[in-house]
């Protein structure tokens, strides 16, 4: 087992992919996830990293020399943020319908206008339905786990899907944390080298992205669609393998002190370690609170979700997004979509906090605990109400 | 001719609708995409073989045993190339019943 050490979660995620002997990366530099890439440059310049770094002009162009190295067999690693992430958006769709399982971190940014460096969710709400494993970090931890894990799920011969490992800007990105790298071993005995049943090779030739006819295009994302959502079995598998292996449970869903919970708070990626104070700091008030927190986005784990929320009777949900002109944010609209078919439900009150880098506070999270017991009894008037906006 | 194999349920739709073999779009049925068909008037016919290098598709890749050409109606889209182009005008652009 690795040592622990202090170390910027950018760069133990840069040493993760170093582990996971990723042997193509293909990136374009932009905050706040400029230090993985630069590190992993380094790496490969210094000779520590054998592997294919490939400078391009622009984020379009990385996710297209990405998508054509994994397409060859090779291992293969992207990261980007917020408008790199946009400017990547056409591609990203081809990733998972041509079965191509390359691995991006999406250090998490506001989107512009107007221009903010700094963290919310909007850039990869705005990629939502794009196909690909959408994975969520809690903390630094948590971000070298996935991002290993990351490439054992996407390259299983029964996923073939590509995988997004989410890590708020800043917030995990750029802050000095306990990390546990693991031992090149370890990490080798978990993660097989990458052997693609099908690639692209000039001895054994073979089409990919053909024109879908409307005779074919329909049936082809059916079969899409219905793989990716069989993918839960494996990537369920992988943490239990995972688990046993390195001593740290993943599942899709985390709960925290919901036995007997009268309000849950619902959040996304390093919003739980401030949200976890917060808990812990109301139960000692004696206010019922817990908190459920999802870590798997995509393939949306439903019956886990519906679980963790049995007889709970008020569910906040803070979105780190913005719907504009829609029903509610992101996962608040989603939630109360996964709730609907559900013969008992709690009463969903959204949130809407923490935009374009303002921070969410302990007291904020308190706040909309209390909202939300008051919910309790009577209806909110609007379906989504904001946190931590200057009214006056 | 060719056997139309583009009408598959999506269960057996190939792993990534990739084309595991390479050159066979001639499986790929492209004759019922026409809506006017060519026909040929063999009294004007002096078997030049210009709608056979000039149809776009191939379509003209067979001769009967006098030496006509023989549009294959399984990829024939109809575009009246072989009609606009022959110095006889012996091929005539028919409507397709359906």
């Amino acid at each position: 087992m690795g040592k622990r050490i202090a170390k910027e979660v950018s760069i133990a995620i840069a040493d993760a992919v170093k582990l996971a002997r990723a042997e193509v990366i293909a990136a374009y530099p932009i905050t706040p996830q400029t230090h993985i890439v630069e590190h992993l440059s380094e790496l490969v310049a210094n000779g520590e990293l054998d592997a294919e770094y490939i400078t391009v002009e622009s984020e379009h162009s990385a996710i297209s020399a990405a998508l054509g190295a994994v397409a060859t067999g090779a291992r293969t690693f992207t990261s980007t943020s917020a408008q790199g992430l946009a400017l990547m958006h056409e591609i990203l769709f081809i990733a998972p319908a041509l079965r191509l399982p390359v691995v991006m971190v999406v250090a998490n940014r506001a989107l512009s206008a107007p221009i903010s460096i700094w963290n919310d969710h909007s850039d990869i709400m705005a990629e939502r339905d794009i196909g690909w494993i959408q994975m969520w970090a809690e903390n630094g931890q948590e971000a070298v786990d996935l991002v290993i894990q990351a490439f054992r799920i996407a390259e299983d011969r029964n996923v073939m899907f590509p995988t997004i490992v989410n890590i708020d800007g800043f917030t995990l990105s750029h802050v000095i944390e306990p990390v546990e790298l693991p031992d090149q071993e370890e990490v080798d005995a978990f993660l097989p080298p990458f052997r693609p049943k099908y690639k692209l090779d000039p001895r054994k030739p073979l089409t990919m992205g053909p024109v879908g006819v409307p005779e074919i295009y329909f049936e082809a994302k059916r079969a899409q669609d219905e793989a990716f959502r069989s993918a839960r079995r494996v990537i369920n598998r992988i943490w239990k393998d995972w688990a046993k292996r390195f001593g740290r449970e993943y599942n899709a869903v985390e709960t925290y002190r919901m036995e007997d919970a009268e309000v849950a708070l619902m959040i996304l990626g390093s919003m739980a370690e401030t949200a976890m104070t917060a808990v812990d700091k109301m139960r000692e008030a004696g206010k019922k609170v817990g908190l459920i927190r999802l870590r798997l986005w995509r393939p949306f784990p439903v019956q886990e979700f519906r679980k963790a929320v049995a007889g709970l009777p008020v569910l906040a949900v803070i979105d780190r997004a913005l719907c504009i002109g829609g029903v509610g944010g992101p996962l608040g609209t989603e939630v109360r979509a996964a709730l609907y078919a559900a013969a008992r439900r709690p009463r969903v009150v959204n949130f809407i906090a923490g935009l374009g880098g303002r921070d969410i506070t302990v007291e904020d999270f308190e706040e909309m605990a209390d909202r939300a017991a008051f919910y309790r009894k009577k209806r909110p008037k609007e379906a989504y109400e904001y946190i931590g906006v200057r009214e006056v | 001719m060719g056997k139309d194999q583009g009408m598959l349920p999506w269960k057996e739709v190939p792993f990534g609708v990739y084309i595991m073999e390479p050159g066979n779009s001639a499986q790929f049925k492209t004759g019922n995409w026409r809506s006017l068909r060519p026909e040929l008037d063999k009294e004007k016919c002096v078997k030049c073989g210009t709608c056979y290098i000039m149809c776009p598709d191939m379509c003209y890749d067979q001769q009967d045993e006098e030496g006509y050409y023989l549009v294959n109606l399984f990829y024939c889209k109809g575009c009246g190339i072989c009609a606009a182009v022959c110095p006889k005008g012996a091929i005539t652009m028919v409507v397709e019943e359906v």
